[in-house]
């Protein structure tokens, strides 16, 4: 029996505010625990949640970054449940009338492209943080209670785990591009939750679901995924029935493991927040925060390949990060070749950053100095050895290329009418490497660059050496 | 009508539980409520919008700016058992922390 796969993905996706979302107090990560809380967060009685704008806006700016449509008249609603880190027994969150419904997102999977919907995207608030230890209690820290989320949940449109791999990496780019979040897993500024069914292929109904949480990282959605995918065709295959349950992925072990059977839908007894006004989104701000979208990955790559004759691979790691597609643009935009620009960003400067563990806002390298110092080697001023040097100067520190090249006495030795003289001075003093070479032994040019570039302290172009040399021995 | 099943299913929602007597009580008072309500579908609403609010406001929005958190030790007062500035509480058994 063959079978078709059928995966939705829900997505959260932290705001990048000052403030909470329903109160003023900070967002801030690594504090000391719950002293980043003020009274809305824990719930305390008669007080009230008041919206963040930024926040709103920001989701907006998501929507639309994910051509979704924004809803123009809204509310917020209560969803109710207990647990320790959710002191007020509710979440506040957009049931009814999501910020945003009937986006897409194109993905691209060996080189076929596909569009996955997405079915609607809100914001809501985040919980606090649970910590359990073996002294038989659990410990809550209240920092993150009311922390800005934008909820994104897609259409089951997608079939198999590279599809969802490549559907998070695509949103992941989109988001992180509009500059409204972080999104990044391994701070957990971006979480993801997944639902896989498998049905015969041919049958109408969907199979029934299961759902794993807690993945930390896009390959560990991809495997759990994979895994689930298989179990539930030998569990079919087996006569068996597939259960409604919730399942935890062990990286380890490489299985999916049970953590609850799912009887019914979860209760959570919805209903308008009282303590919150509607909210309504005019043309005019829809307009402003469409107007302040930068240009999205894809159009980028696109430009990069299409005019600048970028390889699409290379493309595709430029436009990993905002701040690295726009220093490229900027380096280009300053006068430096694309493609040159696009090897060192791509070489010498991801390595050193990866090495640091620093991030391109963290080191003193400008896109000015950047195509000042490939200018430099595109007209031979200095050699890719030389610039090497230059390079680990302007990466530390904020020095002009040009100038530092001609304070150090960096600048290569091109002229032939100074280079002529030393190297027939060399010739003259190795006769018997001159006969080696025309015995055959082409090592001993080796010995005679050498001597050349002793001379000359390491400032001769050896490519105008090479030619000078070559024809300076034929005169011999 | 409401059944005893639903008052019981409501009632464990909200962490209540309640003897056999009492559940019977409480859903002949929450039925008697439930009637009064559904005098209400008397009234033709066919062209009334649904209301999510009570107040005629809209918009009521703050400015994404941080003002600085409440003391840690005031809001400590309020738990009954802490670990340093962490709020302890009993074990939490099955159920993901997300």
């Amino acid at each position: 029996m063959n079978f078709e796969t059928t995966i939705g993905l829900e997505v959260h996706v932290e705001l990048k505010t000052k403030s909470k979302m329903f109160s003023p107090a900070p967002v801030t990560y690594g504090q000391e625990p719950n002293t980043e809380t003020n009274v809305i967060d824990w719930g305390f009685p008669g007080v009230l949640p008041s919206i963040n704008r930024g926040a709103y806006q920001l989701g907006i700016m998501v929507a639309l970054a994910l051509h979704a449509d924004v809803t123009r008249e809204t509310h917020f609603d209560r969803k109710n449940y207990f647990y320790p880190d959710n002191p007020k027994a509710y979440q506040i969150t957009q049931s009814e009338k999501p910020l945003g419904t009937n986006g897409w997102v194109e993905i691209e999977v060996n080189g076929k492209k596909k569009k996955i919907g997405i079915a609607e995207l809100h914001v809501e608030e985040d919980a606090g943080k649970n910590q359990h230890e073996d002294d038989g209690y659990s410990y809550v820290d209240l920092n993150r209670q009311g922390t800005p989320l934008v909820e994104i949940v897609s259409k089951p449109d997608i079939t198999s785990p590279e599809e969802a791999y490549a559907y998070l990496e695509t949103l992941r780019q989109i988001v992180q591009f509009t500059g409204a979040s972080d999104v990044k897993m391994e701070e957990g500024s971006m979480r993801v939750d997944t639902n896989l069914s498998i049905r015969p292929i041919g049958q109408k109904h969907l199979g029934t679901k299961t759902e794993i949480k807690n993945l930390n990282s896009f390959v560990h959605v991809r495997d759990g995924l994979a895994f689930e995918e298989k179990r539930q065709q030998s569990v079919l295959l087996s006569g068996g029935e597939v259960r409604q349950e919730t399942r935890r992925w062990d990286p380890d072990a490489k299985e999916t493991i049970l953590m609850r059977v799912k009887e019914g839908a979860d209760d959570y007894r919805y209903f308008p927040e009282p303590d919150l006004p509607p909210v309504t989104v005019s043309q005019q701000w829809i307009d402003e925060v469409q107007a302040s979208l930068p240009q999205p990955p894809a159009e980028r790559r696109e430009h990069y390949i299409q005019d600048w004759g970028i390889p699409a691979y290379d493309a595709g790691v430029l436009t990993q990060t905002k701040e690295m597609s726009d220093f490229f643009e900027a380096t280009v935009a300053q006068g430096a070749d694309a493609k040159q620009a696009s090897n060192w960003l791509m070489g010498e400067v991801s390595g050193y950053l990866n090495a640091k563990h620093m991030e391109l806002g963290q080191v003193a390298l400008t896109p000015g100095h950047l195509a000042g110092m490939i200018k430099l080697i595109g007209d031979g001023t200095i050699s890719s050895k030389m610039a090497k040097k230059v390079f680990k100067e302007i990466i530390q520190h904020d020095t002009d290329p040009d100038h530092w090249v001609r304070e150090k006495g960096l600048i290569q030795l091109s002229d032939p009418a100074k280079l002529t003289p030393i190297i027939t001075a060399v010739l003259d003093d190795n006769q018997q490497s001159i006969d080696d070479f025309k015995a055959g032994k082409d090592r001993a040019i080796g010995f005679l660059v050498g001597q050349i570039m002793k001379q000359t302290h390491g400032q001769a172009n050896p490519k105008v050496v090479n030619q000078i040399l070559m024809a300076e021995i034929k005169k011999r | 009508m409401i059944s005893k099943d639903s008052v019981a299913h409501v009632a464990g929602l909200a962490k209540l539980q309640f003897s056999e007597a009492d559940l019977e009580k409480y859903t002949d008072q929450l039925a008697e409520i439930l009637d009064m309500v559904e005098q209400l579908e008397q009234v033709s609403t066919k062209d009334v919008p649904v209301t999510t609010q009570s107040i005629h406001l809209a918009n009521v929005m703050r400015p994404d700016v941080a003002k600085p958190a409440e003391p840690v030790a005031e809001l400590l007062k309020n738990v009954p058992t802490k670990k340093g500035t962490l709020i302890q509480v009993p074990a939490i058994i099955d159920k993901e922390d997300d």
